[in-house]
């Protein structure tokens, strides 16, 4: 099958795939049940908390999968020194804001369990750059290190039980209401507008990390700064690091995210294509002693960002019961061999676009109408 | 080519007067203020496009990326929550969401309390907030005979001067939470055009401050 014949979102597997393999990263296939038990205690981890539950012939109550980490992460062990690298093309079953009904999503995405380190956080940041680069020419990484963030929450002193609402305004850059906030929570007004500017700047690496080094050094763990600064640094000077931007207000929930998160938009598509991070926290949550981080790349997302085509077929050929057969063969044959496609009817179907109508008149066929 | 900034703004009274501020701030487009029925205009020299959309609709047309930016009621995104940037108080449009109720009225704690809303997200959760036990009864207009035609102990609705409450019997006994107009923007449109909108929530931002 020609590439232009798929989907962009099927040609974007065929891609994600290969780049994943390259990698090293085994292809990690999964059932698509799962004890509902896993997302029960874990919802909060899940995007939508809506979740299609059925009771199997044994009793067990199963679920189809919303979401395909929590699996991974349950079917991996610890593996001391080393990571285990692993990707999926899966589809899940999630509740769509839009329509408040479930819908099916292709997903692919990688997850890279183990003893995490800068190069393996950094190979992993590099693909989600890559990956982005397959969904379209014009694309954005936003970066964000949770660590470093929580520091300067802590910094300026946000009570634990707040934590919630000064995230919802850190991911919204609401500054004016996380600044009144602060205000009424009587937190001075110096570590207020820090917080406020950490959420507020976006910008390449050579625009911020100079900014992050000089106000937040003995703010935030110094160790998170050398950290992001050396990943940063290694992405925004490799291939496609014009595309890396950093942004504080790209969050996750704090609960399951720590370090890296980050997300992937593409131009033209108005919401995040990809989205991924650190998950230390729900590996500890699920008793693991590793580390990870992973990405998912939303395949949904591209459904309505191809152009639709103008015509339902380049060639529609009528012809009756008593046309030769060889000889319509051969005019197919001839149409298929240029490239263009065509659809043999006795009759012209209701409501169909095509660029050129052709007819067998009894032994001559002959275009009749042409629409391009 | 220069960027061009698509704009969703909320019909009406408010809607114009969001305009002269965007036009203040850089933005002109004086066919806007043509009579006739046109929905959408462009200044092409200015890189500015303008929907008029209902206000309701704002965060979807935002949230959808139709348009990069626009300007919406603090009641609509606490109310649909949508997932855009809420970039700048613009400090106008300004009301209250509040609870209202018969001057009669006594909260009986004891019972379930009924309470008539357009705006059931926000009812639901100033209630949550507060572990009280709550019956909501959406309704889409006419909040204010809910506690008349006893349909409702109380209602939750935006009140700007509280006449109409007066009119009907009706008096406030709590303010949910303060509302005005939010310069929102796209999230995806806000990573490619961020030059163009800081720029422009600067001016407006400018305008706000002016104002006090």
């Amino acid at each position: 099958m020609k590439s232009s014949q798929l989907l962009p979102s099927e040609n974007l597997v065929f891609l994600l795939r290969e780049l994943y393999d390259k990698y090293g990263y085994s292809r990690y296939k999964m059932n698509k049940f799962e004890e509902y038990d896993l997302y029960a205690k874990n919802k909060d981890f899940l995007i939508s908390d809506s979740v299609i539950t059925f009771t199997d012939t044994n009793g067990k109550l199963l679920a189809l999968k919303p979401d395909v980490t929590l699996s991974i992460v349950k079917n991996t062990k610890d593996s001391g020194e080393t990571v285990q690298k692993l990707y999926y093309n899966e589809n899940v079953y999630r509740v769509s804001k839009g329509t408040h009904s479930f819908k099916e999503i292709t997903q692919v995405g990688l997850e890279a369990i183990g003893d995490i380190d800068s190069y393996t956080i950094f190979e992993v940041v590099s693909l989600a750059v890559k990956s982005l680069v397959c969904t379209g020419e014009n694309c954005i990484l936003e970066i964000s290190h949770l660590g470093i963030l929580s520091d300067v929450i802590n910094y300026a002193g946000i009570p634990k039980a707040e934590m919630r609402k000064v995230f919802r305004f850190i991911g919204e850059k609401n500054i004016h209401e996380l600044l009144s906030f602060c205000n009424a929570l009587g937190i001075e007004k110096e570590k207020a507008d820090l917080l406020a500017d950490t959420v507020k700047i976006y910008g390449t690496a050579d625009e911020i990390l100079p900014w992050i080094r000089e106000k937040l050094t003995g703010i935030a763990d110094e160790n998170n700064i050398n950290i992001f600064e050396t990943v940063i640094k290694a992405l925004s000077g490799g291939e496609n690091g014009d595309i890396i931007r950093i942004d504080f207000s790209a969050v996750d929930d704090i609960r399951y995210y720590n370090g890296f998160v980050f997300k992937g938009f593409s131009e033209g598509v108005p919401q995040s294509v990809l989205s991924g991070g650190q998950y230390d926290a729900l590996m500890k949550n699920m008793k693991r002693k590793s580390g990870a981080i992973g990405f998912a790349v939303y395949l949904d997302c591209f459904e309505n960002a191809t152009k639709v085509s103008d015509y339902d077929v380049d060639a529609l050929l009528i012809y009756s019961e008593n046309s030769d057969i060889s000889l319509l063969k051969r005019t197919v044959d001839e149409i298929i061999a240029k490239g263009e496609s065509v659809l043999m009817q006795r009759e012209i179907p209701d409501g169909i676009k095509y660029k050129r109508l052709l007819k067998d008149l009894g032994g001559e066929v002959i275009c009749v109408a042409n629409n391009a | 080519m220069q960027t061009m900034l698509n704009v969703a703004l909320p019909k009406g009274r408010l809607g114009e007067k969001v305009y002269s501020m965007f036009e203040k701030a850089g933005y002109p487009c004086p066919s806007i203020k043509e009579n006739n029925r046109k929905l959408i205009f462009e200044n092409e020299e200015a890189g500015v496009r303008y929907f008029w959309v209902k206000p309701s609709d704002v965060a979807i047309y935002v949230e959808r990326g139709a348009a990069d930016i626009g300007v919406a009621g603090k009641d609509i995104l606490l109310e649909y929550e949508p997932d855009i940037y809420e970039l700048l108080d613009l400090k106008i449009g300004k009301c209250r969401m509040a609870v209202a109720a018969k001057k009669d009225f006594r909260d009986d704690m004891g019972r379930t309390l009924k309470v008539a809303t357009k705006f059931s997200n926000i009812a639901g959760n100033y209630y949550r907030s507060k572990g009280r036990d709550i019956d909501i009864i959406h309704l889409n207009g006419s909040i204010e005979i809910a506690p008349i035609l006893e349909l409702s102990d109380v209602i939750v609705d935006i009140v700007e001067t509280g006449t109409t409450l007066k009119e009907n019997d009706l008096t406030v006994f709590d303010t949910v939470v303060p509302i005005s107009a939010r310069l929102i923007s796209n999230k995806a449109s806000y990573k490619f055009k961020s030059a163009e909108i800081d720029r422009l929530t600067q001016k407006i931002s400018e305008q706000t401050e002016e104002q006090l």
